[in-house]
């Protein structure tokens, strides 16, 4: 399931109904993104997330299907939010249930890794020096990347 | 077409998004973003730099030299930052 919504959401309580839902999978994880309070001694005020209303629920889509054809997962989930955020709410959760834990881990890997580099969206921090909008991380690719050998081998 | 512009290159040109025809002679995505950046000359300074400038035509990921109609909608964004 996939949502893309400007409200807030309760990490626990969701992950308690997608419990509920995946009925007896042996395996949960689950992963929750949130604004961070700071980039190394720069203190954060505030998020902004912007995104491509359409395409991003199409991509995010594709990604969690694309997750399901490469492993065996009883459900999934992916809620993120857009709009202005304060640090430490939640920005993204992903939670996949398996019969096994090692399919859960990695689909929830895969999902997180492959969101940040394929869903549209954008993220604009608040400073104390006023407002940056984020850059691309090399590292963010790489992490992506490993899942694009993994299927090639 | 529809042309959409988002994070800090709708800032560079001040729109969000905008309707055009087809303009003569422009047949593929990166001929649209260098014809609009005549139009807005902040981001037709960062289309110079390679890889700065994304590109989707009707909601999905393309390269520079898809092909565009009259009826496209076209999109330009930095790399994406979600997650």
């Amino acid at each position: 399931m996939i949502r893309v919504q400007a409200e807030p959401f309760d990490p626990g309580a969701e992950l308690t109904a997608f419990l509920a839902r995946c009925g007896g999978a042996g395996g949960v994880a689950s992963f929750v993104g949130r604004v961070r309070d700071r980039d190394g001694a720069t203190p954060i005020l505030a998020m902004t997330l912007e995104h491509y209303p359409g395409m991003t629920e199409r991509k995010l889509a594709e990604i969690e299907s694309e997750a399901r054809r490469r492993w065996p997962l009883a459900d999934s989930l992916v809620i993120h939010r857009y709009g202005r955020m304060l640090p430490g709410e939640p920005i993204v959760l992903v939670a996949t249930a398996a019969a096994h834990r090692q399919d859960a881990l990695a689909a929830c890997s895969f999902l997180i890794d492959w969101l940040k580099t394929r869903a549209p969206f954008w993220k604009m921090e608040e400073t104390p020096a006023g407002a940056r909008w984020v850059e691309a991380r090399a590292s963010d690719e790489e992490a992506a990347a490993r899942w694009v050998l993994a299927a090639a081998d | 077409m529809k042309v959409r512009y988002f994070a800090w290159l709708r800032q560079r040109t001040g729109v969000a998004e905008e309707e055009l025809p087809l303009p003569e002679g422009v047949r593929t995505v990166g001929e649209l973003a260098r014809y609009l950046g005549e139009r807005h000359p902040r981001f037709g300074e960062v289309l110079r730099t390679p890889g700065v400038v994304r590109f989707a035509l009707n909601q999905e990921y393309v390269d520079a030299d898809a092909p565009v109609g009259p009826d496209d909608e076209v999109a330009f964004f930095p790399p994406v930052t979600g997650g």
